[in-house]
Protein backbone atom coordinates (compact mmCIF):
# COMPACT_ATOMS: atom_id res chain seq x y z
CA UNK A 1 0.00 0.00 0.00
CA UNK A 2 1.40 3.37 -1.03
CA UNK A 3 1.98 5.88 1.73
CA UNK A 4 -0.19 8.97 1.68
CA UNK A 5 1.63 11.94 0.16
CA UNK A 6 3.01 14.37 2.68
CA UNK A 7 1.31 17.74 2.29
CA UNK A 8 3.65 20.63 1.59
CA UNK A 9 4.66 22.77 4.54
CA UNK A 10 2.51 25.91 4.81
CA UNK A 11 3.96 29.23 3.74
CA UNK A 12 5.36 31.42 6.56
CA UNK A 13 2.47 33.89 6.09
CA UNK A 14 -0.04 31.04 6.36
CA UNK A 15 1.74 29.75 9.49
CA UNK A 16 1.64 33.21 11.05
CA UNK A 17 -2.07 33.57 10.19
CA UNK A 18 -2.81 30.17 11.76
CA UNK A 19 -0.94 31.14 14.90
CA UNK A 20 -2.92 34.37 15.21
CA UNK A 21 -6.21 32.53 14.63
CA UNK A 22 -5.31 29.90 17.23
CA UNK A 23 -4.52 32.62 19.75
CA UNK A 24 -7.87 34.28 19.13
CA UNK A 25 -9.69 30.94 19.51
CA UNK A 26 -7.79 30.31 22.74
CA UNK A 27 -8.79 33.68 24.20
CA UNK A 28 -12.40 33.22 23.13
CA UNK A 29 -12.56 29.78 24.76
CA UNK A 30 -11.00 31.09 27.96
CA UNK A 31 -13.51 33.96 28.07
CA UNK A 32 -16.35 31.48 27.50
CA UNK A 33 -15.18 29.33 30.43
CA UNK A 34 -15.03 32.41 32.68
CA UNK A 35 -18.51 33.46 31.54
CA UNK A 36 -20.05 30.04 32.26
CA UNK A 37 -18.35 30.07 35.67
CA UNK A 38 -19.78 33.53 36.40
CA UNK A 39 -23.27 32.41 35.30
CA UNK A 40 -23.00 29.41 37.60
CA UNK A 41 -22.07 31.64 40.55
CA UNK A 42 -24.98 33.99 39.88
CA UNK A 43 -27.43 31.12 39.49
CA UNK A 44 -26.15 29.46 42.66
CA UNK A 45 -26.44 32.72 44.54
CA UNK A 46 -30.01 33.23 43.34
CA UNK A 47 -31.09 29.67 44.13
CA UNK A 48 -29.22 29.05 47.38
CA UNK A 49 -29.35 32.42 49.14
CA UNK A 50 -32.28 32.90 51.52
CA UNK B 1 -8.59 47.15 -13.69
CA UNK B 2 -10.59 48.51 -10.74
CA UNK B 3 -9.36 47.91 -7.21
CA UNK B 4 -12.06 45.33 -6.37
CA UNK B 5 -11.53 43.53 -9.66
CA UNK B 6 -7.79 43.42 -9.05
CA UNK B 7 -8.40 42.12 -5.55
CA UNK B 8 -10.72 39.47 -6.92
CA UNK B 9 -8.10 38.37 -9.46
CA UNK B 10 -5.28 38.16 -6.89
CA UNK B 11 -4.72 34.88 -5.02
CA UNK B 12 -6.60 34.93 -1.71
CA UNK B 13 -4.60 35.87 1.35
CA UNK B 14 -4.59 33.70 4.44
CA UNK B 15 -7.78 33.96 6.47
CA UNK B 16 -7.65 36.12 9.56
CA UNK B 17 -9.84 36.03 12.65
CA UNK B 18 -11.56 39.06 11.11
CA UNK B 19 -12.66 36.92 8.15
CA UNK B 20 -14.38 34.48 10.51
CA UNK B 21 -16.01 37.39 12.26
CA UNK B 22 -17.15 38.71 8.86
CA UNK B 23 -18.80 35.31 8.23
CA UNK B 24 -21.10 36.08 11.13
CA UNK B 25 -22.29 39.42 9.65
CA UNK B 26 -21.23 41.71 12.50
CA UNK B 27 -23.47 44.58 11.35
CA UNK B 28 -26.53 42.33 11.57
CA UNK B 29 -25.29 41.08 14.94
CA UNK B 30 -25.05 44.65 16.25
CA UNK B 31 -28.62 45.41 15.12
CA UNK B 32 -29.84 42.20 16.76
CA UNK B 33 -28.09 43.06 20.02
CA UNK B 34 -29.48 46.60 19.89
CA UNK B 35 -33.12 45.55 19.41
CA UNK B 36 -32.64 42.68 21.86
CA UNK B 37 -31.23 45.06 24.46
CA UNK B 38 -34.33 47.23 24.10
CA UNK B 39 -36.59 44.20 24.55
CA UNK B 40 -34.62 43.09 27.58
CA UNK B 41 -34.82 46.50 29.26
CA UNK B 42 -38.52 46.88 28.51
CA UNK B 43 -39.40 43.46 29.94
CA UNK B 44 -40.70 43.27 33.49
CA UNK B 45 -38.49 41.56 36.02
CA UNK B 46 -35.04 42.14 34.66
CA UNK B 47 -31.91 40.05 34.67
CA UNK B 48 -28.75 40.10 36.76
CA UNK B 49 -26.11 42.07 34.80
CA UNK B 50 -23.98 38.96 34.24
CA UNK B 51 -26.97 36.97 32.98
CA UNK B 52 -28.12 39.89 30.82
CA UNK B 53 -24.66 40.17 29.27
CA UNK B 54 -24.55 36.42 28.62
CA UNK B 55 -28.05 36.43 27.13
CA UNK B 56 -27.14 39.28 24.76
CA UNK B 57 -23.92 37.46 23.85
CA UNK B 58 -25.97 34.35 23.10
CA UNK B 59 -28.31 36.43 20.96
CA UNK B 60 -25.37 37.88 19.06
CA UNK B 61 -23.86 34.40 18.69
CA UNK B 62 -27.15 33.03 17.37
CA UNK B 63 -27.35 35.83 14.80
CA UNK B 64 -23.73 35.13 13.86
CA UNK B 65 -24.45 31.42 13.49
CA UNK B 66 -27.37 32.14 11.18
CA UNK B 67 -25.17 34.52 9.18
CA UNK B 68 -22.42 31.92 8.79
CA UNK B 69 -24.93 29.28 7.66
CA UNK B 70 -26.33 31.80 5.18
CA UNK B 71 -22.82 32.47 3.80
CA UNK B 72 -22.21 28.74 3.50
CA UNK B 73 -25.39 28.11 1.54
CA UNK B 74 -25.40 31.30 -0.54
CA UNK B 75 -21.73 31.34 -1.57
CA UNK B 76 -22.71 30.92 -5.24
CA UNK B 77 -25.13 33.87 -5.12
CA UNK B 78 -22.69 36.02 -3.18
CA UNK B 79 -20.00 35.41 -5.82
CA UNK B 80 -22.30 36.82 -8.53
CA UNK B 81 -23.33 39.97 -6.69
CA UNK B 82 -21.04 43.00 -6.67
CA UNK B 83 -22.08 43.94 -3.14
CA UNK B 84 -21.21 40.52 -1.67
CA UNK B 85 -18.50 39.01 -3.87
CA UNK B 86 -15.69 40.08 -1.54
CA UNK B 87 -17.17 38.17 1.39
CA UNK B 88 -14.76 35.59 2.85
CA UNK B 89 -16.21 32.49 1.13
CA UNK B 90 -16.67 33.79 -2.46
CA UNK B 91 -13.32 35.62 -2.19
CA UNK B 92 -11.67 32.26 -1.41
CA UNK B 93 -10.27 33.20 2.00
CA UNK B 94 -12.49 30.76 3.93
CA UNK B 95 -13.68 27.35 2.71
CA UNK B 96 -17.45 26.77 2.51
CA UNK B 97 -17.16 23.81 4.88
CA UNK B 98 -15.56 26.06 7.48
CA UNK B 99 -18.50 28.46 7.26
CA UNK B 100 -20.87 25.53 7.76
CA UNK B 101 -18.86 24.22 10.71
CA UNK B 102 -18.69 27.67 12.31
CA UNK B 103 -22.44 28.11 11.85
CA UNK B 104 -23.31 24.76 13.41
CA UNK B 105 -20.91 25.15 16.35
CA UNK B 106 -22.06 28.70 17.03
CA UNK B 107 -25.69 27.59 16.87
CA UNK B 108 -25.12 24.96 19.54
CA UNK B 109 -23.01 27.18 21.77
CA UNK B 110 -25.34 30.18 21.57
CA UNK B 111 -28.49 28.15 22.30
CA UNK B 112 -26.77 26.38 25.21
CA UNK B 113 -25.53 29.70 26.58
CA UNK B 114 -29.00 31.20 26.26
CA UNK B 115 -30.53 28.27 28.16
CA UNK B 116 -28.04 28.89 31.00
CA UNK B 117 -28.54 32.66 31.10
CA UNK B 118 -32.12 33.20 29.96
CA UNK B 119 -33.92 29.92 30.43
CA UNK B 120 -35.47 27.33 28.15
CA UNK B 121 -38.14 29.58 26.57
CA UNK B 122 -35.54 32.07 25.36
CA UNK B 123 -33.23 29.24 24.23
CA UNK B 124 -36.06 27.58 22.30
CA UNK B 125 -36.98 30.87 20.63
CA UNK B 126 -33.33 31.49 19.72
CA UNK B 127 -33.04 28.00 18.20
CA UNK B 128 -36.22 28.65 16.21
CA UNK B 129 -34.84 32.00 15.01
CA UNK B 130 -31.62 30.41 13.75
CA UNK B 131 -33.58 27.59 12.09
CA UNK B 132 -36.00 30.03 10.48
CA UNK B 133 -33.25 32.20 9.02
CA UNK B 134 -30.92 29.42 7.88
CA UNK B 135 -33.42 26.80 6.70
CA UNK B 136 -36.78 28.47 6.01
CA UNK B 137 -35.44 31.75 4.60
CA UNK B 138 -32.01 30.93 3.15
CA UNK B 139 -32.66 27.42 1.86
CA UNK B 140 -36.39 27.58 1.29
CA UNK B 141 -37.63 31.02 0.38
CA UNK B 142 -34.79 33.16 -0.90
CA UNK B 143 -34.39 31.52 -4.31
CA UNK B 144 -38.05 30.59 -4.81
CA UNK B 145 -40.41 33.46 -4.12
CA UNK B 146 -40.52 37.27 -4.20
CA UNK B 147 -42.15 37.05 -0.76
CA UNK B 148 -38.77 35.79 0.54
CA UNK B 149 -37.99 38.79 2.68
CA UNK B 150 -41.60 39.26 3.80
CA UNK B 151 -41.82 35.82 5.43
CA UNK B 152 -38.10 35.55 6.13
CA UNK B 153 -38.24 38.88 7.92
CA UNK B 154 -39.64 37.05 10.92
CA UNK B 155 -36.13 35.83 11.76
CA UNK B 156 -34.83 39.38 12.02
CA UNK B 157 -37.91 40.42 13.97
CA UNK B 158 -37.64 37.85 16.74
CA UNK B 159 -34.59 39.06 18.75
CA UNK B 160 -36.56 41.51 20.99
CA UNK B 161 -38.94 38.67 21.79
CA UNK B 162 -36.05 36.30 22.60
CA UNK B 163 -34.48 38.89 24.88
CA UNK B 164 -37.83 39.65 26.52
CA UNK B 165 -38.32 35.93 27.20
CA UNK B 166 -34.83 35.78 28.71
CA UNK B 167 -35.59 38.66 31.08
CA UNK B 168 -39.22 37.96 31.97
CA UNK B 169 -39.46 34.20 31.47
CA UNK B 170 -42.78 34.61 29.66
CA UNK B 171 -44.30 36.45 26.71
CA UNK B 172 -47.08 39.05 26.58
CA UNK B 173 -48.54 41.32 23.90
CA UNK B 174 -45.71 43.86 24.19
CA UNK B 175 -42.87 41.66 22.87
CA UNK B 176 -45.19 40.56 20.06
CA UNK B 177 -45.63 44.23 19.15
CA UNK B 178 -41.87 44.78 19.06
CA UNK B 179 -41.54 41.78 16.76
CA UNK B 180 -44.44 43.02 14.61
CA UNK B 181 -42.75 46.40 14.16
CA UNK B 182 -39.55 44.87 12.77
CA UNK B 183 -41.54 42.36 10.73
CA UNK B 184 -43.58 45.07 8.96
CA UNK B 185 -40.52 47.34 8.67
CA UNK B 186 -38.50 44.69 6.81
CA UNK B 187 -40.25 44.75 3.38
CA UNK B 188 -39.98 48.50 2.75
CA UNK B 189 -36.40 48.41 4.05
CA UNK B 190 -35.19 45.59 1.81
CA UNK B 191 -37.31 46.41 -1.22
CA UNK B 192 -36.00 49.96 -1.35
CA UNK B 193 -32.48 48.50 -1.39
CA UNK B 194 -33.52 45.91 -3.99
CA UNK B 195 -34.91 48.66 -6.22
CA UNK B 196 -31.49 50.15 -6.81
CA UNK B 197 -29.64 46.83 -6.60
CA UNK B 198 -32.15 45.20 -8.95
CA UNK B 199 -29.61 44.38 -11.65
CA UNK B 200 -27.42 42.60 -9.13
CA UNK B 201 -30.28 40.44 -7.87
CA UNK B 202 -31.35 39.66 -11.44
CA UNK B 203 -27.80 38.60 -12.36
CA UNK B 204 -27.65 36.34 -9.31
CA UNK B 205 -31.06 34.81 -10.07
CA UNK B 206 -32.63 35.90 -6.79
CA UNK B 207 -36.37 36.55 -7.32
CA UNK B 208 -36.59 39.80 -5.41
CA UNK B 209 -39.81 41.71 -6.00
CA UNK B 210 -38.30 44.35 -8.34
CA UNK B 211 -36.93 41.51 -10.49
CA UNK B 212 -40.14 39.48 -10.69
CA UNK B 213 -42.84 42.17 -10.56
CA UNK B 214 -41.00 45.28 -11.72
CA UNK B 215 -40.12 48.56 -10.08
CA UNK B 216 -43.60 50.11 -10.15
CA UNK B 217 -45.26 47.25 -8.26
CA UNK B 218 -42.39 47.26 -5.76
CA UNK B 219 -42.82 50.98 -5.08
CA UNK B 220 -46.58 50.43 -4.60
CA UNK B 221 -46.02 47.62 -2.10
CA UNK B 222 -43.41 49.64 -0.22
CA UNK B 223 -46.07 52.33 0.26
CA UNK B 224 -48.65 49.74 1.40
CA UNK B 225 -46.30 48.24 3.99
CA UNK B 226 -45.37 51.73 5.16
CA UNK B 227 -49.05 52.48 5.73
CA UNK B 228 -49.15 49.35 7.88
CA UNK B 229 -45.86 50.12 9.63
CA UNK B 230 -46.77 53.59 10.95
CA UNK B 231 -49.73 52.46 13.14
CA UNK B 232 -47.92 49.27 14.15
CA UNK B 233 -44.97 51.31 15.41
CA UNK B 234 -47.37 53.50 17.41
CA UNK B 235 -49.15 50.55 19.06
CA UNK B 236 -46.69 50.25 22.01
CA UNK B 237 -47.87 53.69 23.13
CA UNK B 238 -51.39 52.29 23.52
CA UNK B 239 -50.24 49.39 25.69
CA UNK B 240 -48.07 51.64 27.86
CA UNK B 241 -44.79 50.10 26.66
CA UNK B 242 -43.78 53.31 24.91
CA UNK B 243 -43.86 56.66 26.69
CA UNK B 244 -43.77 60.25 25.49
CA UNK B 245 -40.35 60.04 23.86
CA UNK B 246 -41.28 56.85 22.04
CA UNK B 247 -44.58 58.37 20.92
CA UNK B 248 -42.77 61.44 19.54
CA UNK B 249 -40.29 59.28 17.63
CA UNK B 250 -43.06 57.04 16.30
CA UNK B 251 -45.14 60.01 15.13
CA UNK B 252 -42.40 62.20 13.66
CA UNK B 253 -40.40 59.28 12.28
CA UNK B 254 -43.53 57.64 10.93
CA UNK B 255 -44.57 60.84 9.16
CA UNK B 256 -41.10 61.18 7.60
CA UNK B 257 -41.09 57.48 6.61
CA UNK B 258 -44.48 57.89 4.97
CA UNK B 259 -43.40 61.06 3.15
CA UNK B 260 -40.33 59.28 1.75
CA UNK B 261 -42.43 56.26 0.73
CA UNK B 262 -44.94 58.53 -1.07
CA UNK B 263 -42.09 60.33 -2.84
CA UNK B 264 -40.66 56.93 -3.83
CA UNK B 265 -44.05 55.74 -5.07
CA UNK B 266 -44.25 58.72 -7.45
CA UNK B 267 -40.62 58.41 -8.56
CA UNK B 268 -39.12 56.24 -11.28
CA UNK B 269 -36.63 54.57 -8.95
CA UNK B 270 -35.59 51.12 -10.08
CA UNK B 271 -36.75 51.65 -13.68
CA UNK B 272 -33.26 51.65 -15.16
CA UNK B 273 -31.67 48.23 -14.83
CA UNK B 274 -28.51 49.39 -13.12
CA UNK B 275 -25.86 46.74 -12.49
CA UNK B 276 -25.78 47.62 -8.79
CA UNK B 277 -22.83 48.93 -6.90
CA UNK B 278 -20.63 47.71 -4.12
CA UNK B 279 -21.46 50.67 -1.93
CA UNK B 280 -24.84 50.58 -0.23
CA UNK B 281 -25.54 54.28 -0.56
CA UNK B 282 -24.06 55.25 -3.94
CA UNK B 283 -26.81 55.40 -6.53
CA UNK B 284 -27.72 57.10 -9.78
CA UNK B 285 -29.92 60.19 -9.77
CA UNK B 286 -33.08 58.24 -10.65
CA UNK B 287 -32.71 55.82 -7.76
CA UNK B 288 -32.12 58.44 -5.11
CA UNK B 289 -35.65 58.19 -3.67
CA UNK B 290 -35.12 54.46 -3.02
CA UNK B 291 -31.71 55.05 -1.44
CA UNK B 292 -33.15 57.78 0.79
CA UNK B 293 -35.92 55.52 2.09
CA UNK B 294 -33.45 52.66 2.65
CA UNK B 295 -31.12 54.90 4.66
CA UNK B 296 -33.97 56.50 6.62
CA UNK B 297 -35.53 53.14 7.45
CA UNK B 298 -32.38 52.18 9.39
CA UNK B 299 -32.43 55.48 11.27
CA UNK B 300 -36.15 55.12 12.01
CA UNK B 301 -35.88 51.63 13.50
CA UNK B 302 -32.80 52.59 15.49
CA UNK B 303 -34.58 55.68 16.85
CA UNK B 304 -37.67 53.70 17.89
CA UNK B 305 -35.64 51.16 19.85
CA UNK B 306 -33.28 53.83 21.20
CA UNK B 307 -36.35 55.60 22.60
CA UNK B 308 -37.37 52.38 24.34
CA UNK B 309 -33.85 51.96 25.72
CA UNK B 310 -33.84 55.54 26.96
CA UNK B 311 -37.25 55.20 28.57
CA UNK B 312 -36.80 51.80 30.20
CA UNK B 313 -33.05 51.71 30.75
CA UNK B 314 -32.30 55.22 31.87
CA UNK B 315 -35.51 56.24 33.63
CA UNK B 316 -36.52 58.71 30.95
CA UNK B 317 -40.02 57.34 30.69
CA UNK B 318 -42.84 59.85 30.74
CA UNK B 319 -45.78 57.57 30.17
CA UNK B 320 -48.74 58.95 28.31
CA UNK B 321 -51.99 58.69 30.24
CA UNK B 322 -53.90 56.98 27.50
CA UNK B 323 -56.63 54.42 28.03
CA UNK B 324 -55.07 51.03 27.38
CA UNK B 325 -57.39 48.98 25.19
CA UNK B 326 -54.89 46.13 25.08
CA UNK B 327 -53.54 45.48 28.55
CA UNK B 328 -50.08 43.99 28.01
Amino acid sequence: MAAAPIPPAPEPTEQAARKRRNLVIGWVLAAFVVLVFAITLVRLDANVSP
Amino acid sequence: MSAPAAAAAAPPRAATAGDYLALMKPRVMSLVVFTGFAGMLAAPGGLEPVLAFAALLALAGGAGAAGALNMWYDADIDARMRRTRMRPVPAGRVAREEALFLGLVMSGVSVALMSLAGGLLAAGLLAFTIFFYAVIYTMGLKRRTPENIVIGGLAGALPPMVAWAAAAGALTLDPLLLTAIIFVWTPPHFWSLALYQRGDYAAAGVPMLPVTHGARETRRRILLYTLLLVPTAFAPVLTGLGGLAYAAVALVGGAAFLALAVRLAFSRAGEALEPGGEALYTVSEGDRAARNLFAFSILYLAALFAALIGEHGFGLSFALRLPAPFPA
